[in-house]
């Protein structure tokens, strides 16, 4: 579902030769690493089903439409037709990005019980926040207190080397709080992430989602950043 | 509870001791520099959760009863209880809603207390925006003023759905009055603000948080937005507010009936 209203594309094309060459790379939905009702009963297979097959591939799809139309503006050079659809491109890119990583953020339920990290995340973990459960209460509240739709984020901060806990607004991926922060895990609080199951209670949600998280994948994100 | 400020002296076994012309007067039940016991109160009030007009299944199936339920006896009362308790220590105590929300968006950069007095203000309109067999078509001053300011009814509702569509992230889509061009007009807002921040007067509001819609149609809005006007919105309601709002605003011709 298209958002925008189109902005008016010319129906000839413009000569081969005066065309640039540039390639358009759209995005597409990845697969889940999992099934549907891998996550229950922590998340519904109707979330996981609804989160995956209609708001990411919206998110998609509707990049990829800013994505044509931004090509278009900026073929034909216009300025603000470039400007006035950065929203979109930031919102949807974003949303896509956002729950790329969130897929992998997560993990079955009877893939055994959820360890804390241990090793060298496990260890900065313990440097930067005190301890595991000291982070883990952190980003609850911050998801908590979230006003709004968002994400919050553990993320690492290349440039000080250290680990930050972060809040983004709407699908503002984390690299909107800073350009030296890499994303190790997500939670999305938009009430679409939870509302079916826990209808307003997000700090049950919030609670509970630790029980799937993926701290091998967060790990491995962390020891390849952190040299 | 109210707190409790006492503004003069209450007698009691423990009375301070010395009266005005130096004298020492004890006593043990009764000060007698003061003839009887003054008790001085001051009264406070807060908002209280305001209930819609209706009983909440009275807007099935368009939103179902759980939905009313939960969103104005959760997400609705929680943002009362918190500005609630904002209030007992904010300097906007005493503030009518409508000024709060205004004096608390402080121009773009929101106070504390900004968020939960617009959501309970917003809220409060947003239910009584609607109606039980709502929907259908304004008549009479209403109708001619939105076909003046919108060329056609159809062209508001067009106009309304695409800006609920084109929210990026939770919020509210109105139709209000703008005070200085004196028309009607659509427009869409973020989280919890409203036209009342820049100053102009809400007509129709419609919640686009999902929480509001979320439970009945999943990711579906456009059939939450068109079932609100078609079957939901309360053009009774619009009719009083036109009302009030011609107090404000000269609209001249049409004229919305008055009593």
């Amino acid at each position: 579902m298209a958002l925008l209203r189109s902005i008016a594309i010319p129906s000839n094309k413009t000569p081969t030769l005066a065309r640039t060459a540039r390639s358009l790379t759209t995005a597409t939905l990845p697969p889940l690493p999992y099934s549907y009702d891998a996550l229950e009963p922590v998340i519904s297979s109707e979330i996981m089903m609804l989160h995956h097959q209609k708001h990411h591939q919206t998110y998609v799809t509707n990049y990829n439409s800013a994505l044509e139309l931004l090509h278009t503006a900026m073929d034909k050079g216009d300025v603000s037709a470039v400007i006035g659809l950065q929203s979109a491109v930031k919102f949807n890119g974003g949303g896509h990005i956002n729950h790329s990583i969130f897929w992998k953020n997560l993990r079955p339920v009877n893939a055994g019980e959820s360890e804390p990290p241990h090793k060298k995340l496990g260890w900065q973990i313990d440097a930067d926040f005190g301890s595991f459960n000291a982070l883990i209460s952190k980003m609850n509240a911050e998801g908590a207190a979230l006003q709004g739709s968002g994400w919050v984020w553990l993320a690492f901060d290349k440039e000080f080397n250290r680990l930050k806990v972060e809040t983004t607004a709407n699908q503002d991926p984390l690299v909107t709080k800073g350009a030296t922060l890499v994303p190790l895990l997500g939670i999305d609080v938009w009430e679409h992430a939870y509302y079916l199951q826990y209808k307003n209670v997000k700090v049950e949600y919030l609670k509970n989602i630790w029980k799937v998280i993926n701290w091998e994948y967060a790990g491995e994100v962390y020891e390849k950043e952190a040299q | 509870m109210a707190p409790n400020w006492c503004g003069c002296g209450v007698a009691s076994a423990n009375s301070a001791k010395l009266s005005t012309n130096g004298l020492k007067l004890s006593s043990n039940r009764f000060n007698f520099s003061k003839p009887y016991p003054r008790r001085a109160y001051r009264v406070t009030a807060y908002y209280g959760l305001t209930t819609p007009p209706y009983e909440l299944d009275a807007l099935e199936p368009y939103m179902s009863k759980r939905t009313v339920e939960i969103h104005w006896g959760k997400h609705h009362n929680e943002h009362v209880e918190k500005l609630n308790r904002h209030l007992k220590t904010s300097a906007f105590y005493g503030h009518t809603l409508e000024e709060m929300v205004k004096a608390t968006y402080n121009n773009g950069s929101p106070l504390v207390e900004f968020n939960d007095a617009s959501s309970v203000w917003s809220h409060d309109f947003f239910w009584e925006s609607m109606q039980p067999k709502g929907g259908s078509m304004p008549t009479g001053g209403v109708l001619d003023q939105i076909e003046k300011d919108f060329g056609s009814f159809t062209n508001f509702k067009d106009e309304f759905t695409f800006a609920s569509l084109s929210l990026f992230g939770p919020g509210w889509v109105w139709l209000y009055l703008k005070r200085n061009e004196k028309k009607l007009a659509v427009a869409p807002t973020q989280n919890a603000i409203s036209p009342l921040v820049w100053g102009d007067i809400p007509i129709i509001g419609l919640d686009m948080w999902e929480h509001a819609y979320y439970l009945d149609y999943k990711d579906d809005r456009s059939a939450y937005v068109n079932n609100f006007l078609d079957h939901l919105v309360s053009w009774h309601s619009v009719m009083v507010r036109m009302m009030r709002a011609e107090a404000f605003v000269n609209l001249g011709e049409p004229k919305i009936p008055v009593a």
